[in-house]
């Protein structure tokens, strides 16, 4: 906008942009806080007013992927004294890090629950994103009896919250020996995601004029080699910003994963807070977990920023 | 190069009925443009014979064979639209390369850039070639896109309004252009427009196509100087054929607005007294002063070459070309006649010609 601002413009130009500030600075409040409580001191984690300067400390992230347990007294100087540079922080906190009879380090179960969290959600993803797109197209392209119906048909499994089918999918997954499974809790969230995956990308390949496939048509490829080459680049905007809201819903899923899984297949969101229950909490601990989950979303939606500001407006500042 | 024929094609989309039993032939090396007002079934036409849609009923033959189980890929035609008619996100050159990289055609990369480079120096957008195709302006994207379609050497070249997007200048030097590219390369053409210019000044043989049915074929003198019925009369020529409702008395034009203009007797009294409508073109109407007609003159365009004066007869207007060296006043009395020897008479009801009646 080169055009000249009156006053009145430029002060409300200004209104707006404190408007933006304030409310960004309220949503970055809670992430500031669980990161901030991550590099925490255990005994500054919970003061009251928070103590806002304090010197970093990564031990909370060391306790998080080892198994520990308390120290009745001080550790024997010889211990300490043979301990790696990590092993020491936890030492230092008051308990020690359990080794097998061999000596090798006990994981704790968090890195292991957020390998889970990443299988699950990356193939949950480029499953609904990838059938979401071919049907879309599909009934973008074609015409079919009941175009319309299928269409709501497939809109209405959005329609009920998920958490009522949850006792009578766990029935079934049980009898079926999907309960905690990898592949249990994949199909529940590309079902979930695909319906949501089918809307989106139709609206996308809508946009895309269909006389590009037409000409590539005739100009001898056949419709899947068009659809490859024309139509998918195309789209890459619609399916960056469908996969970053399949990925997020995958990703933060909970009440499923609560029930459907306990150990094996148990992703992060359901994991995390069982550590709060478990005697006197370590909330630095606890953060650390929560800020590596934040991690990968917020990762995935940065490489993906581009495609995504014209994605998310559906498609309405295409050209 | 291809000989095409349509046979009773009928096309309907639900309850819709875009074709009605068209017929007709393009012969090999002829350009056929295909003129009719938006919705008149002229981009389906195309489809049809490119395979993008499958005919209701009727048959298209390429070369003498039946198409129907023919794709798209397989009946080896160029179609060029109006508009989304590159592709995007690929540079000129990968444009013109994309139909010679297809699987069937299997062209060696040798001859593909050859056949490129020799698009491009026809089309004069080799200095392009690298850029992308957004970064075009839009006689650049149509000259590209009609490099698409040569790089190929295919059967029948298909154009849905090529031209019709681009401004008026651009439109007449690529409309010489394409003829001029039309006759080096022999090519089929079957093009399509609204325009009557483009059909008249492009076509060897033009068909005047009116809700979904074919209402005339032949070259454009014959459309022009033969009209089958009013709508062609009306469509064709800019401007457009005088339509004069009347009846016959003897060699006597009686216009139903009373005033009489010379008749000869070429269709003797067999339709004395009964509803006519005689056709006269602008340039076959003049003024003169002592002439039957009475008119008052309503407007008057400058054209340069000529001036084009529209003439108000009770509530009916006509318009009259005259040399441009003319002086008329607005809403001066002028007399006029016609040149009886070039009145198409059509039947006042039907709005069929006389003439083609037999």
């Amino acid at each position: 906008m080169a055009a000249v601002q009156t006053r009145s413009e430029r002060a409300l130009n200004l209104v707006a942009i404190a408007a933006v500030l304030v409310i960004t600075l309220l949503f970055l409040a809670p992430i500031y806080w669980i990161t901030s409580t991550a590099f925490k001191p255990r005994n500054l984690a919970t003061t009251i007013p928070p103590t806002v300067i304090f010197e970093p400390e990564i031990s909370p992230f060391v306790k998080l992927f080892t198994k520990r347990s308390q120290l009745r007294a001080a550790p024997e100087p010889e211990d300490y004294a043979a301990a790696p540079w990590w092993e020491r922080l936890v030492f230092e906190g008051g308990e020690k890090v359990v080794r097998s009879g061999r000596g090798e380090v006990q994981l704790s179960g968090y890195p292991n629950r957020f390998m889970n969290s990443l299988i699950v959600a990356i193939t949950s993803t480029v499953l609904a994103v990838g059938m979401g797109t071919f049907t879309a197209y599909g009934f973008s392209r074609f015409k079919m009896k009941g175009e319309a119906d299928l269409l709501f048909f497939i809109l209405s499994t959005r329609m009920l919250p998920p958490v009522v089918v949850a006792i009578p999918m766990f029935l079934m997954y049980r009898a079926v020996g999907l309960n905690d499974t990898h592949w249990g809790l994949i199909i529940l969230y590309t079902a979930f995601n695909l319906s949501f995956s089918v809307w989106l990308m139709k609206g996308f390949i809508d946009e895309i004029p269909k006389e590009y496939e037409e000409a590539a048509l005739v100009d001898g490829y056949t419709r899947l080699e068009a659809f490859f080459k024309i139509v998918l680049p195309e789209a890459a905007t619609g399916i960056a910003a469908t996969a970053v809201f399949c990925f997020i819903t995958a990703w933060n899923e909970y009440a499923f994963a609560l029930i459907m899984t306990n150990r094996r297949a148990q992703t992060a969101p359901p994991f995390i807070p069982s550590q709060v229950g478990s005697g006197l909490p370590d909330w630095t601990v606890i953060a650390a977990g929560t800020f590596l989950f934040l991690l990968p979303v917020a990762i995935f939606t940065f490489l993906l920023r581009n495609h995504l500001l014209r994605g998310m407006s559906f498609g309405a500042i295409r050209k | 190069m291809a000989h095409i024929e349509l046979k009773g094609i009928t096309k309907t989309f639900g309850t819709h009925t875009a074709l009605k039993d068209l017929s007709f032939e393009i012969a090999d090396g002829e350009f056929f443009v295909l003129l009719g007002e938006t919705g008149a079934g002229k981009t389906t036409t195309l489809r049809l014979i490119a395979g993008l849609e499958k005919p209701t009923g009727g048959q298209i033959f390429i070369d003498g064979e039946d198409v129907a189980d023919w794709g798209a890929a397989e009946r080896d035609v160029a179609l060029v639209l109006q508009q989304y008619s590159l592709y995007p996100r690929y540079t000129v050159r990968e444009n013109l390369e994309f139909p010679l990289k297809s699987r069937i055609r299997r062209v060696e990369p040798v001859e593909i850039k050859e056949r490129v480079a020799r698009a491009a120096r026809t089309l004069r957008i080799e200095h392009l070639l690298d850029r992308k195709t957004d970064r075009l302006s839009g006689g650049e994207m149509q000259r590209v896109s009609i490099g698409r379609a040569i790089v190929r050497k295919p059967r029948v070249f298909l154009m849905d309004e090529p031209l019709s997007a681009l401004d008026a200048k651009l439109r007449e030097a690529l409309r010489t252009e394409l003829k001029n590219l039309q006759m080096n390369l022999g090519a089929t053409f079957l093009f399509v427009t609204h325009d009557q210019i483009e059909a008249m000044s492009m076509g060897d043989k033009i068909g005047v196509l009116n809700n979904g049915q074919l209402v005339q074929t032949g070259t454009p003198q014959e459309i022009y100087g033969n009209p089958v019925n009013t709508f062609v009369a009306r469509a064709v020529g800019s401007p457009p054929m005088n339509l004069i409702s009347g009846r016959l008395a003897g060699s006597e034009a009686i216009a139903d607005e009373g005033y009489r203009l010379p008749f000869g007797t070429a269709f003797g009294t067999a339709v004395d007294g009964r509803p006519l409508t005689f056709g006269i073109r602008p340039e076959d109407l003049f003024l003169e002063s002592g002439a039957p007609g009475e008119a008052r003159v309503h407007d008057v365009e400058n054209h340069g070459v000529e001036k084009i004066v529209t003439l108000r007869t009770g509530n009916h207007f006509l318009q009259a070309t005259v040399p441009a060296q003319t002086d008329l006043e607005i809403e001066e009395s002028v007399r006029f006649s016609w040149n009886p020897e070039k009145v198409v008479l059509f039947d006042g009801g039907s709005g069929m010609s006389l003439r083609h009646a037999g």
